[in-house]
Parts: structure tokens; C-alpha cells; sequence
């Protein structure tokens, strides 16, 4: 198992009702952690119209996930 | 000069556009978003914009670098709010110096292109009839209200 820190923006805060949480998962990339995350909490959205961060940086939705990393899902940006 | 912030504070244009200057440049291009009364037929009554600041940084910075690279611009600038905005409050700012004019428009015309496509920013609006929901994300929206007698409708 990996502990992974989940930071939430946004409708996402809203949708999980929190801001951030560290699971536990044997989840082998991002791809595979939201569709535990979206069974979780109803975020939503399909992983289609989002992109994914680790560690502050964008990234691959089948980067391999490891122990500590931080993981942020963004649903679809407004700013401007 | 290539600079982006992230302000929670109003937008002091004016000082921005001094720290432009530059006596090699012809021509200065500047943008102001501006937070607008009304979105898809509702009225608006105020907003929040909400921001992943670290990656929002490093991503606002790293358009500002494509716009030097891509157009050959001598300074760059970009401010965007986040937290609590009011209508008429400007949302976000690009300033672009340059020997020429042409690259100066072309170069501010990217960067407000990119910022609103790639920028980890959101945007909640608050509606006159009380309802709210975050732009472009409205199934979410829409998923809050099941319970509600009124769904909000679907946005941007």
C-alpha cells in the first residue's frame, strides 16, 4: 500500500467535502487512484475532461504512483 | 522583464505598465479581463476565483517564457486575482513591450489565450437569483443541486 496526499480544488472541495486526505491505495497510477476517488466521493466528472498533477507538476495518467507523492485532479479550469 | 503574480489584491495596472517601460520599445500592448455582470443568461453578482498557486505559477510563468521565445517580445507581464472579485474588479492583467507593435499584439494575444486554457484557476460566480456554480464544471454544478427544487443550468 501507498500513502498518497490528495489535495482538493474548487467543485472537487465541494463534491468531497474537504480540502485534502491522505489515502491508502494500491493504486498503480493517477488513472486508476480517481476512479477510487470518484467511487468515493461522486466527484463527478469523468477523467477525460481533467488533467492530473504530482508533486506540483503536471503528469501522465499512468505515471506510477509512489509512496509520498502529492496528487492534485483538476477538473476544468476557468480562469481569465 | 518577465514577471507573473498571483494577487489577492486589487491590480495596480498603472504600476505595472511603469515597470514595463523600456526606451527600446516602440510599442506597449496591454489586456484587461474584467469581471462581467452576467455568463450563459445569468445575471452575476459577484465572483471567487480560486487558484492551485504553486502550479498556476510555474505554469503562468512558463507561457510567459513561450511568448518571449515564440514572438521575440523584450517584456512580459501577467497578473491574475484569485480569492473574492467584484463587478468592474479587473480579473486579469497581461502587459507586452516590444521594439514593434505587431509582435506586442501578437505576443498579448497568446499569453490571455493560454492562461485561460492552462491555469489552474477556477471560477465560482454568484448568481441574482442565489444560486452559484464553478464555470465550465457543470456537471458538478449540477450534481450539487440534485437535491434542490431548481437545478442550476449548465455554464460556459
Amino acid at each position: 500500500m501507498k500513502r498518497i496526499h490528495v489535495q482538493y480544488f474548487a467543485a472537487f472541495r465541494d463534491r468531497a467535502g474537504r480540502e485534502e486526505e491522505t489515502v491508502e491505495t494500491d493504486a498503480r497510477d493517477p488513472a486508476g487512484l480517481y476512479a477510487e476517488l470518484e467511487a468515493a466521493h461522486s466527484l463527478g466528472l469523468g477523467a477525460e475532461r481533467l488533467k492530473v498533477a504530482v508533486n506540483d507538476e503536471f503528469a501522465a495518467w499512468d505515471r506510477p504512483l509512489e509512496d509520498g507523492d502529492r496528487i492534485v485532479f483538476i477538473p476544468p479550469v476557468a480562469g481569465g | 522583464m518577465i514577471e507573473f503574480d498571483l494577487s489577492r489584491e486589487r491590480i495596480d495596472t498603472e504600476a505595472w505598465r511603469r515597470r514595463l517601460f523600456d526606451q527600446t520599445c516602440g510599442g506597449y500592448v496591454a489586456f484587461e479581463g474584467w469581471v462581467r455582470d452576467h455568463n450563459e443568461g445569468q445575471q452575476v453578482l459577484r465572483l471567487e476565483y480560486e487558484a492551485y498557486e504553486s502550479l498556476a505559477r510555474s505554469e503562468g510563468r512558463k507561457i510567459l517564457d513561450e511568448a518571449v521565445g515564440k514572438f521575440g517580445v523584450t517584456g512580459v507581464a501577467c497578473v491574475h486575482r484569485h480569492g473574492a472579485l467584484e463587478l468592474g474588479d479587473v480579473a486579469v492583467w497581461v502587459g507586452v513591450t516590444a521594439a514593434h507593435r505587431d509582435e506586442a499584439f501578437t505576443a498579448c494575444r497568446y499569453i490571455i489565450d493560454e492562461v485561460k486554457i492552462r491555469l489552474p484557476i477556477w471560477k465560482k460566480e454568484h448568481y441574482v437569483s442565489g444560486d452559484s456554480g464553478w464555470v465550465n464544471c457543470e456537471r458538478c454544478a449540477a450534481h450539487e443541486h440534485d437535491h434542490e427544487p431548481a437545478a442550476v443550468p449548465a455554464d460556459g
